[in-house]
C-alpha cells in the first residue's frame, strides 16, 4: 500500500511539473515578461532592474525553479487586465465555481444513476428508448443554448429564477457559500442544471453499459441459477459492482465540470474561476492563464490521486499498477 | 466495496453541520427603510482613483464618491459645491471660498490642505484628468477656508472644466501611500485604485472588480437638506456584459435599474407595465474621421495617394450615408442626426452649422468620378466592438460600398481600440465625443486642432491628423476670449469650417434610455451618469 | 467496384441499417446538411456578404410565413438585413470545414503518433503515453481556449483575424488526438508480434511502411467510430468558442457566432435570428451522433 501511494505521489508530482513548464512557458514565449510589468517609459536601467529582480537574468532552468518555488506559495504575478495579484483573484473566485460544479456533480449521480439502472434493466421499454434518444440530444445540445433556453423560460417567460449572478452569498472565513441563503440557492438552481445536463447523461450511460456488462458475466448467471430474485441479483450484485467505474468516472468529470463551467459562467455571469479565465483569454491576460492552468491541473491531480487510492482499497484486483492497463 | 449507506449518512452530517454553523453566521437584517438600489451596466469601472484615467464606466462611481469645487443641479447648470462662492479678481486669480464643516467619509474635515494637494495629483503627469483644470498652474492656500487658483493662460469657462476636477483627502492619500495618481496605463495596482475617501453623497462599501462594487449612503454628507435628494440608502453597481442577460435579469426584477437597455429591446421595455423609461439625448456625438495626413493611407487599395485627403471623396462619402436608415434600423429611433460635431445645449452650438449632406447615391457617385475613382477603391473602417457602434459600421460598410467604396469593417475590442487610434494606426474611424463641460471648446481642441503630440491637449484626439491654420487660429482665439458674445461668433465660424472641409463627419446624436423597475423614480442625466443621490424607490 | 457494393449490401451493417429509421432520418439531415452546406455558395438564395445588395431597411424582417415577413426571405433577416436562411448555409459551411479539418488533423496526428509509440516502444512509448494521460484529464474546451488564448498574446491583432480559422482548426485538433493515439497503439502492439511483420522486417522492408500497410486497414473501423462522434464534438466545441467570442472572426461567421450575434435580439422578439441558427447546429451535430453511435454499435457484436 505504502510502496503504490508513494508511486502514485511521485507521479502526481511529476505530471505537475509538466503542467507548471507548461504554463511557465506561457509566460517565457509570449512576450517579454519585464515589458508586461512595466510602464512604457521606462529605462533601460529599470528593465534591468525588474529583469533582476525576477531572477530572468539566469538560466532557464533556474528560472523555472524559482516559477516553482513562487507558485508552491501561490504568487502567480499581477493580472495584466485587473492589475491584481492573481491569487487573490483566483482565491475570491474559487468557492464559486465550487460550489457550482459539486452540485452539477450531485445533480448527475442523483438523477444518472436510476435513469441508467432503469434502461439497464428494461432494455426494450419504450421509457428507456426515450431516455436514450434524450441523452443524445443531450450530449448534441451545446451548454451555452441550454443555457440560454433555460433562461429564456425560467427567468423571463415564468419569473421564476434568477437569470444571472449568485444572489446574497455568506462569508465563512475564505470562503464565500450561497447555500445559506434563500436567493443564493435560487441562483444556483439554473447554472446548476445546465452544468449538470452532461454529467447526467454521461453517468446514465455509463451505468447502463456496466450494467449490461456485469449483468452478461458468469457469475451474474451463477447467482440466478442459484435462485436468488431479480431484485437481489441486480441491486445486490450487479449495481455494487456498476458503481465502482461509476465513481471513478464521476469523480474524474469533477475536474472536467470545473472546466467546464467556463461557457455556463459566462451564460449566467456566475463570478466563478471560468468567467475571470474567458475574460482573460479574451485579453490575452497570461499571468490568470497560466495560473488558472496550474490550478486545474493542481484540482485534477489530486482528484486522480484520491480516485486511485479509493480505487486500491474499494477493489481488491485492482491491486496492480493501474499504469499498465492505461495502454491496452 | 464502499458502503454507500455509510457515505451517505457521512454526507448528510456534513450537511447538518454546515447549516448549524450557518445559523452562527447571522446575516444581519436590513432596518426597515434601508432602500436598495441594484443596478447594472455592461462596463465595470476601470479605477476608482479619481485622477488616473478619464473614462466614463469609472466616473460613474466617482463622482457618487468625490466631489469638485463646483457642482451642477438637475438642469444641468453650475452650482456651488465645496466652494461657497468663487471670485475672478484678474485673469490670472481664481478665488474660491469652501465650505465650511465639511467632512471626508473617514471623518476627518475638509480644508484648504486637500484642494492644493488634488490640485497637484491632477496636475501630476500619471493623471489624464489634467483638462479638468485646463489652465490653471497653481494653487495657493490663503487660510484654511480660502484657495487661490493662479493661472498659467486665461480659461473662460474654467467652472465648467472644473466640474471633474475631484477633491481628495490630503491626510488619508498620505496615510495610505497614494500621493501619486494611479499609473492607468500599466494597470498599477494602488490603494486609491481599489479604495476611496471623498466628501460626496456615497462611499465605496465594497468592491470587487468585475464583480460588484458596493457603495452606501454618507449619512453626514452637507448635502443632505437639498431639495433634489432622493432615498437611496444602498447602491449595488453590477457589470453584467450580456445584453440578453442584462435584460432578463431587469424584466425579472432581479436589478432595479439599467443604464444601458440595448436600443432593440426598448420598444418592448416600454410596453411592459412592470418598466419605465427616462429617455434623454446624451450630449455626445458620434462621427467618423478620416486619415487626412499620410500621402498614402495604410488600409486601402489606392496607392501612391490618400483618396481622403480629396474633399470630393469626403463629400461623396457623407452623401453615401442613408442616416435615416441607420436611425430607424440600427438605432430604432433612438438617434437624432446631426451635422453638428457639438449636440445643441452646448456653448455655442450654432443650428447653421448642423446641417447635414443629404442622402444622395448618384450624387456620391458623381462626386467619386469627379475625383478620378470612377471605379472607386477598397478601405478598412475601425469600429469598437461595443454596440451600437460595431453595428453602425456594418452599416455604413455595405452603404459605401454601394457607391464603390469597398468598405470592410474592422471591429476591433475596446481594449485595444484606443490604443489603435493613439497610434495614428487607422484610416477611417468611427467614434464618440462627448461634450463633458457643455462648451463647444473642449470638443474644437481635442478634435479639430492640429495633432500637437505630446506636447499640450491641442488635437489630441485628432487620430485622422486633420489639419487647417485656419481652425487652429479659431481655437486659439477661442480659447481666450471672455466676451462671450464674440467668442460664440468664434465657435460658430469653427464649426461651419468643419462643416465645409469635413474635417470629421458627424452622424448623430444618442438617444439614451434608461430603464428602470416602475417603482424607481429618476431622470436622465445628460452625461448618461446616474447620479444615486437623486435616485427614489418606492 | 460492382462486386464491392454488393458486399456492402449484404453486409450485417447494411442490414443493421435497414432496419433502423431514426438513423436513416439522420443520415438524410446529415446529408441534406452537408449538400446545403457545401453548395452554399451556388444555391443559397442570396449572398449575405456581398454588401453591394444588402438593404439595411430590409433588417428584421420575420419568417415569410408571418404576416409581417416578406417571401423573398424564409427564414427572415437579420440585423444587417441580410438573410437568415443564407447565412444559416454560409454558416453551416464553416462550422463543418473547421469540424472536418480538425478531425482530420487529429485523426493524423493521433494515427501517426499511436504507430510510432506503439511500433518503436520503449521510453518513447512511455512517453507519448504519459502526454496522452496528462492530456486527457484535460477537458477539449479548456485545451482548445488556451491554445487560442496563447495565439492571442503571440499573435498581432491585424494579422489574427486572418489566421483565426487555422488556429481554431489546430486547437480543436490538438485537443482530440489522444483517443485515436491510443487506439492505434493497442492494434499496433499487437500486431507488431505477429509473424508476417517479423518476417517482411526480416527480409528488410521499412518497418513504418510495414505499420501503415499492414496495420492501419485493421484499426480503420474503430478510428472512423472515433471520428464520426468527433465530427459532432468538434463542431460543439468550433460553436462554443464563437459563441465565446474567442472562435472565427465576425467576417466569416460560423454557425455559434450566428447564435452569439442573435441572442442580443432573442428578447426584443425578433428570436428568428438566434433560433434557426440554434436549430440548425442541434440538427446538425444530433444527426452527426446518431449515425456515430449507431456505427460503434454496429461494429461492436459485442452489444448487439
Amino acid at each position: 500500500m505504502l510502496a503504490f501511494a508513494i508511486r502514485r505521489l511521485l507521479q502526481s508530482v511529476l505530471v505537475m511539473l509538466a503542467v507548471g513548464f507548461i504554463a511557465f512557458s506561457l509566460f517565457n514565449f509570449t512576450g517579454d515578461p519585464v515589458a508586461l510589468m512595466l510602464p512604457p517609459e521606462a529605462t533601460q536601467a529599470d528593465r534591468d532592474e525588474v529583469r533582476k529582480s525576477l531572477g530572468l537574468d539566469e538560466p532557464s532552468y533556474v528560472q523555472f525553479a524559482i516559477f516553482v518555488k513562487n507558485g508552491l506559495q501561490g504568487n502567480f504575478g499581477i493580472s495584466l487586465r485587473l492589475g491584481r495579484p492573481v491569487s487573490q483573484l483566483l482565491i475570491e473566485r474559487l468557492p464559486a465555481t465550487l460550489e457550482l460544479a459539486m452540485t452539477a456533480a450531485l445533480l448527475g449521480l442523483l438523477i444518472g444513476i436510476p435513469m441508467g439502472i432503469f434502461t439497464a434493466l428494461k432494455r426494450d421499454s419504450w421509457t428507456s428508448k426515450v431516455f436514450l434518444t434524450g441523452s443524445l440530444i443531450g450530449v448534441s445540445l451545446p451548454n451555452f443554448l441550454i443555457g440560454i433556453f433555460l433562461i429564456l423560460i425560467f427567468a423571463v417567460w415564468l419569473g421564476w429564477l434568477p437569470s444571472f449572478g449568485r444572489g446574497d452569498v455568506t462569508q465563512i472565513g475564505y470562503w464565500s457559500t450561497g447555500f445559506l441563503t434563500q436567493s443564493g440557492l435560487k441562483a444556483l438552481v439554473l447554472p446548476a442544471i445546465t452544468l449538470g445536463f452532461y454529467p447526467v447523461t454521461l453517468i446514465m450511460r455509463l451505468v447502463r453499459a456496466e450494467m449490461l456488462e456485469v449483468l452478461r458475466t458468469d457469475y451474474i448467471k451463477f447467482a440466478r441459477a442459484r435462485g436468488l430474485t431479480n431484485h437481489a441479483v441486480h441491486f445486490g450484485h450487479a449495481l455494487k459492482n456498476t458503481l465502482v467505474p461509476v465513481i471513478t468516472i464521476t469523480g474524474l468529470q469533477l475536474g472536467g465540470l470545473i472546466a467546464f463551467a467556463i461557457i455556463t459562467e459566462t451564460v449566467f455571469q456566475w463570478p466563478g474561476m471560468g468567467l475571470l479565465f474567458i475574460q482573460a483569454v479574451q485579453f490575452a491576460d497570461i499571468p490568470v492563464m497560466a495560473a488558472y492552468l496550474c490550478l486545474i491541473g493542481f484540482i485534477f491531480v489530486s482528484i486522480n490521486l484520491m480516485v486511485d487510492m479509493l480505487y486500491y482499497v474499494v477493489d481488491p484486483r485492482l491491486r496492480v499498477d493501474r499504469a499498465t492497463l492505461g495502454g491496452h | 466495496m464502499i458502503n454507500f449507506r455509510k457515505l451517505l449518512s457521512a454526507s448528510v452530517l456534513l450537511a447538518t453541520l454546515l447549516l448549524s454553523s450557518a445559523a452562527t453566521v447571522s446575516t444581519a437584517a436590513a432596518p426597515a427603510n434601508t432602500k436598495i438600489l441594484r443596478y447594472a451596466s455592461q462596463d465595470d469601472p476601470q479605477t476608482l482613483d479619481p485622477h488616473s484615467a478619464n473614462l466614463t464606466p469609472t466616473n460613474r462611481v466617482i463622482s457618487q464618491v468625490y466631489e469638485s469645487l463646483v457642482a451642477r443641479d438637475k438642469d444641468f447648470k453650475i452650482i456651488p459645491g465645496l466652494a461657497l462662492w468663487w471670485s475672478n479678481p484678474d485673469a490670472k486669480t481664481w478665488r474660491f471660498k469652501l465650505r465650511p464643516n465639511v467632512k471626508f467619509h473617514d471623518g476627518s474635515p475638509f480644508t484648504a490642505d486637500d484642494v492644493v494637494f488634488s490640485l497637484e495629483r491632477t496636475l501630476h503627469p500619471l493623471s489624464q484628468l489634467k483638462s479638468s483644470v485646463q489652465g490653471v498652474a497653481s494653487a495657493r492656500k490663503i487660510d484654511d477656508l480660502t484657495v487661490d487658483f493662479v493661472m498659467k493662460e486665461p480659461n473662460p469657462v474654467l467652472l465648467n472644466h472644473l466640474y471633474q476636477f475631484r477633491i481628495m483627502s490630503k491626510i488619508w492619500a498620505s496615510k495610505n501611500n497614494a500621493l501619486t495618481p494611479q499609473n492607468y496605463k500599466s494597470n498599477e495596482d494602488t490603494f486609491a485604485s481599489r479604495n476611496t475617501n471623498g466628501t460626496g453623497p456615497f462611499s465605496v462599501k465594497l468592491r470587487q472588480p468585475d464583480v460588484k462594487t458596493v457603495l452606501v449612503a454618507n449619512a453626514d454628507w452637507w448635502n443632505n437638506a437639498s431639495k433634489e435628494k432622493g432615498n437611496v440608502t444602498q447602491v449595488e453597481m453590477l457589470p453584467i456584459k450580456s445584453n440578453a442577460t442584462r435584460m432578463a435579469a431587469l424584466l425579472s426584477g432581479e436589478i432595479d435599474f439599467v443604464l444601458d437597455p440595448p436600443q432593440q429591446d426598448v420598444a418592448r421595455l416600454k410596453a411592459d407595465p412592470n418598466i419605465r423609461i427616462a429617455e434623454g439625448h446624451e450630449a455626445r456625438i458620434q462621427y467618423f474621421a478620416f486619415d487626412q495626413f499620410r500621402d498614402e493611407l495604410l488600409y486601402s487599395s489606392v496607392k501612391g495617394k490618400n483618396p481622403l485627403r480629396d474633399l470630393r471623396v469626403r463629400q461623396a462619402m457623407g452623401y453615401a450615408i442613408d442616416v435615416n436608415a441607420i436611425r430607424q434600423v440600427v438605432m430604432r429611433g433612438l438617434s437624432t442626426p446631426t451635422g453638428s460635431i457639438v449636440p445643441p445645449g452646448t456653448q455655442g452650438y450654432s443650428k447653421e452649422a448642423d446641417k447635414r449632406l443629404p442622402f444622395d447615391r448618384e450624387k456620391a457617385k458623381a462626386l467619386l468620378t469627379e475625383a478620378g475613382y470612377p471605379t472607386g477603391f477598397s478601405i478598412t473602417l475601425d469600429c469598437g466592438a461595443n454596440q451600437p457602434p460595431a453595428d453602425i459600421c456594418q452599416a455604413v460598410a455595405a452603404m459605401l460600398t454601394q457607391i464603390g467604396i469597398r468598405t470592410t469593417p474592422n471591429i476591433v475590442p475596446l481594449a485595444n481600440y484606443f490604443s489603435k487610434l493613439q497610434k495614428f494606426d487607422t484610416s477611417f474611424y468611427l467614434l464618440s465625443w462627448g461634450a463633458t463641460t457643455f462648451d463647444s471648446f473642449y470638443t474644437l481642441q481635442a478634435l479639430l486642432n492640429t495633432n500637437s503630440g505630446e506636447q499640450s491637449s491641442n488635437g489630441d484626439s485628432n487620430y485622422g491628423r486633420y489639419s487647417n491654420p485656419k481652425m487652429d487660429e479659431l481655437i486659439g482665439k477661442i480659447k481666450s476670449e471672455f466676451d462671450m458674445k464674440k467668442r460664440d461668433g468664434w465657435i460658430g465660424e469653427a464649426l461651419l469650417l468643419n462643416q465645409r472641409d469635413i474635417a470629421t463627419l458627424p452622424l448623430h446624436q444618442p438617444v439614451i434610455p434608461w430603464a428602470m423597475r416602475k417603482n424607481i423614480e429618476a431622470n436622465f442625466a445628460p452625461n448618461n451618469i446616474a447620479y444615486f443621490f437623486r435616485f427614489k424607490k418606492n | 467496384m460492382v462486386d464491392l457494393m454488393r458486399r456492402f449490401f449484404d453486409s450485417d451493417i447494411w442490414h443493421s441499417f435497414k432496419r433502423n429509421p431514426l438513423v436513416i432520418a439522420a443520415t438524410i439531415a446529415a446529408l441534406i446538411c452537408l449538400f446545403a452546406a457545401s453548395l452554399a455558395p451556388w444555391i443559397a438564395p442570396h449572398n449575405p456578404f456581398d454588401l453591394k445588395t444588402l438593404n439595411l431597411l430590409d433588417a428584421f424582417s420575420p419568417p415569410a410565413w408571418i404576416a409581417a415577413g416578406k417571401s423573398e426571405f424564409l427564414l427572415g433577416t437579420d440585423d444587417q438585413g441580410r438573410d437568415v436562411l443564407s447565412t444559416i448555409m454560409h454558416g453551416s459551411r464553416v462550422s463543418l470545414v473547421v469540424g472536418i479539418c480538425a478531425v482530420f488533423l487529429s485523426m493524423v496526428i493521433g494515427i501517426t503518433l499511436g504507430l510510432i509509440s506503439g511500433y518503436v516502444g520503449g521510453a518513447l512509448d512511455a512517453f507519448i503515453m504519459r502526454v496522452a494521460d496528462i492530456q486527457l484529464s484535460f477537458p477539449a474546451i479548456l485545451i482548445a481556449l488556451l491554445i487560442d488564448g496563447v495565439a492571442r498574446a503571440v499573435i498581432a491583432k491585424e494579422n489574427h483575424d486572418q489566421v483565426a480559422v487555422y488556429v481554431l482548426i489546430f486547437a480543436i485538433a490538438a485537443s482530440g488526438w489522444v483517443q485515436y493515439a491510443r487506439t492505434v497503439r493497442g492494434s499496433t502492439l499487437v500486431e507488431r508480434n505477429k509473424e508476417y511483420v517479423q518476417a517482411a522486417r526480416v527480409i528488410g522492408r521499412r518497418s513504418l511502411a510495414i505499420m501503415f500497410s499492414h496495420v492501419l486497414p485493421n484499426v480503420m473501423g474503430p478510428v472512423m467510430v472515433l471520428a464520426t462522434l468527433h465530427v459532432g464534438t468538434a463542431i460543439i466545441t468550433e460553436a462554443t468558442l464563437s459563441f465565446l467570442g474567442v472562435g472565427v472572426p465576425p467576417t466569416q461567421p460560423s454557425l455559434g457566432t450566428l447564435i452569439r450575434v442573435g441572442n442580443d435580439f432573442l428578447f426584443s422578439g425578433e428570436w428568428w435570428i438566434t433560433v434557426f441558427p440554434g436549430l440548425a447546429l442541434v440538427i446538425l451535430v444530433l444527426s452527426i451522433n446518431i449515425i456515430g453511435d449507431w456505427l460503434r454499435d454496429a461494429l461492436n457484436p459485442k452489444l448487439r
